[in-house]
């Protein structure tokens, strides 16, 4: 789409950092300019991405204002987008910022569900259960549930950062704890003050961080169709440990959120049932921040 | 009629440019508030936009954002700046004040509510980031129902038919975004502002004002040729900033807002035809 408007240059904000490295990939492979907006708080637990996306050629532009995070990077992105207009094209990362973007990003994220639809059915000769899916801005989970959203026996679980709790205001679940309201050129559940400012979030996984929500998202939270739930540091990070000694796959932070939902639900639902977890990302870029944990 | 277009009636027939400061209410601290709207009206500005802070003022270049900051840090939330345009009002029942600011903080005290508020505090018009067109038109009836303007903005990258849409639909004035950017930019190129503006005027009634960059007396003149008003803001927020960490009076930041004023106001005043 960017080189078919002409542009030279494309921009993205990252919070974990994946969506700015394949950002910097394709802009790479097309020879084309790239800046990747990403808060200095997150360059610093997420660096490994940093240094992909320069390996890559972009440059990667520190975000020092608000939180130094995910929304402050939207912030940036958004700023520099209609500074340079002429020659920039925007890729958001999620589902979230001004039409088209929440339903664009949505429809190139639906790869994921149709894929995996046509492999479960497959692998298993049925459809799923459940699907989880872990949700910041919810690209990933988007992309996962819109192939199914027809199919009425198939549940839906969306995993929100819980951070260190809900009660403690230090999380990123904005359809837990928010109110509908408009930010990034979108209406959805924002977690914001009683004045409409938006507060700082907090999550251990850089991805989730984000006091918003894909506005689809809002909807489907308020039609029912997918129920969301949270999920908090610790749980996320034994989860994360737990796939590892047990696949040997070591998770994102954020995919194990969704994977510590799983593993209750699995409780719930009971043996012979078939759970879908979108593992959204490796941990690679995690294994500093858990360098502090100790693992045993 | 409204105070706005009382405003730009007698201006036009004076044949002069409406001279219309930004400032951030609250910044730095909300008392400084009325003494500087008092001042501004003293150094010949015709409309005030008094901003109220968001948190995330995505359309802002560093020195508004930085406006916004201190305006939130001094504890600045719609509700006392509403009361600052009340106290306002008791010194200066002429001056247009028009609330300038992001659709979220707006949305969350409730439209009716805002609405009912800002008119009975004595604002006159209301503009907002984040209102599409499409958005703004049943919101424009509500407001115009307490006697508020909704003023709606436009951009160079706006084309031709939403121009002209967004020009009927707008009122108390129409904003022209000067450039493709933020507030405080440096690209400003009166040429090609001249072009949309002059195209502007064909298609609407209401008077057209521009900002967005425009920083120096001479800008401000070449402008003021060939539009009903001029915006004035990162210079005076950039000023007001400069001084908040000082333990200046009130006098001494409303003397150094002047110094900016005087050159912009002869410099309309030295337009007008």
């Amino acid at each position: 789409m960017a080189q078919h408007m002409g542009k030279t240059r494309v921009i993205a904000e990252t919070g974990a950092g994946q969506h700015g490295v394949a950002v910097a990939s394709v802009a790479a492979r097309l020879g084309l300019r790239c800046c990747v907006y990403m808060g200095s708080v997150d360059m610093r637990r997420q660096s490994i991405n940093v240094q992909r996306m320069r390996l890559l050629g972009a440059e990667v532009r520190a975000v020092k204002s608000g939180s130094r995070t995910l929304k402050d990077a939207l912030n940036e992105a958004l700023r520099d987008w209609v500074s340079n207009v002429d020659d920039t094209f925007y890729i958001i990362g999620t589902v979230a910022g001004p039409h088209p973007y929440p339903r664009l990003v949505r429809d190139l994220q639906a790869v994921i569900g149709r894929e995996a639809r046509a492999q479960i059915k497959e692998r298993i000769s049925a459809l799923p259960d459940a699907l989880v899916a872990c949700v910041g801005g919810g690209s990933n989970a988007i992309g996962l549930f819109h192939a199914f959203i027809e199919d009425s026996a198939v549940s839906m679980y969306g995993v929100e950062a819980g951070g260190m709790g809900l009660r403690s205001g230090k999380h990123a679940a904005p359809l837990a704890e928010g109110r509908p309201g408009v930010l990034h050129g979108n209406r959805t559940y924002l977690m914001q003050d009683e004045y409409g400012q938006i507060l700082d979030t907090h999550s251990i996984s850089a991805g989730l961080d984000y006091p918003g929500v894909g506005p689809e998202h809002a909807w489907l939270c308020d039609s029912g169709r997918v129920k969301y739930v949270t999920v908090e540091d610790a749980d996320a990070y034994t989860a994360l440990i737990d796939m590892t000694r047990h696949e040997g796959i070591v998770p994102a932070l954020e995919s194990s959120h969704a994977l510590a939902y799983a593993a209750r639900l699995a409780v719930d639902l009971g043996a012979g049932k078939h759970i879908l977890v979108n593992l959204s990302g490796r941990g690679d870029k995690d294994l500093a921040t858990l360098r502090h944990h100790k693992h045993n | 009629m409204s105070r706005l277009s009382t405003c730009f009636d007698r201006l036009r027939q004076e044949g002069r440019t409406a001279l219309v400061a930004y400032i951030v209410a609250g910044d730095y601290h909300l008392e400084l508030c009325v003494p500087l709207m008092r001042a501004l009206v003293d150094y010949g500005v015709d409309v005030i936009e008094l901003g109220y802070p968001f948190s995330d003022p995505a359309a802002e270049g560093p020195v508004i954002q930085a406006g916004h900051e201190r305006a939130l840090a001094a504890g600045t939330q719609l509700p006392g700046v509403l009361k600052a345009v009340t106290t306002f009002r008791r010194f200066d029942k002429q001056t247009p004040v028009v609330l300038m600011g992001y659709l979220n903080p707006v949305e969350q005290l409730g439209y009716e509510r805002f609405a009912t508020d800002a008119s009975r505090a004595g604002a006159d018009g209301v503009l907002m980031v984040d209102l599409p067109m499409e958005d703004a038109r049943d919101l424009s009836v509500q407001f115009a129902g307490h006697g508020l303007d909704l003023i709606l903005l436009l951009a160079p990258t706006t084309s031709a038919e939403r121009s002209l849409e967004i020009g009927a639909c707008t009122r108390g004035y129409l904003y022209c975004v000067a450039l493709k950017g933020l507030t405080g930019a440096n690209s400003l190129e009166v040429k090609s502002v001249q072009e949309q503006v002059e195209r502007l005027k064909l298609q609407t009634q209401v008077p057209v004002c521009v900002g967005f960059g425009i920083k120096t007396p001479k800008q401000a003149m070449q402008i003021a040729q060939f539009s009903d008003g001029v915006v004035i803001g990162s210079a005076l927020v950039d000023k007001i900033g400069s001084m908040a960490g000082s333990a200046c009076t009130p006098e001494h930041l409303t003397q150094a807002l002047g110094t900016l004023l005087r050159p912009l106001r002869r410099a309309l005043d030295t337009a007008a035809s």
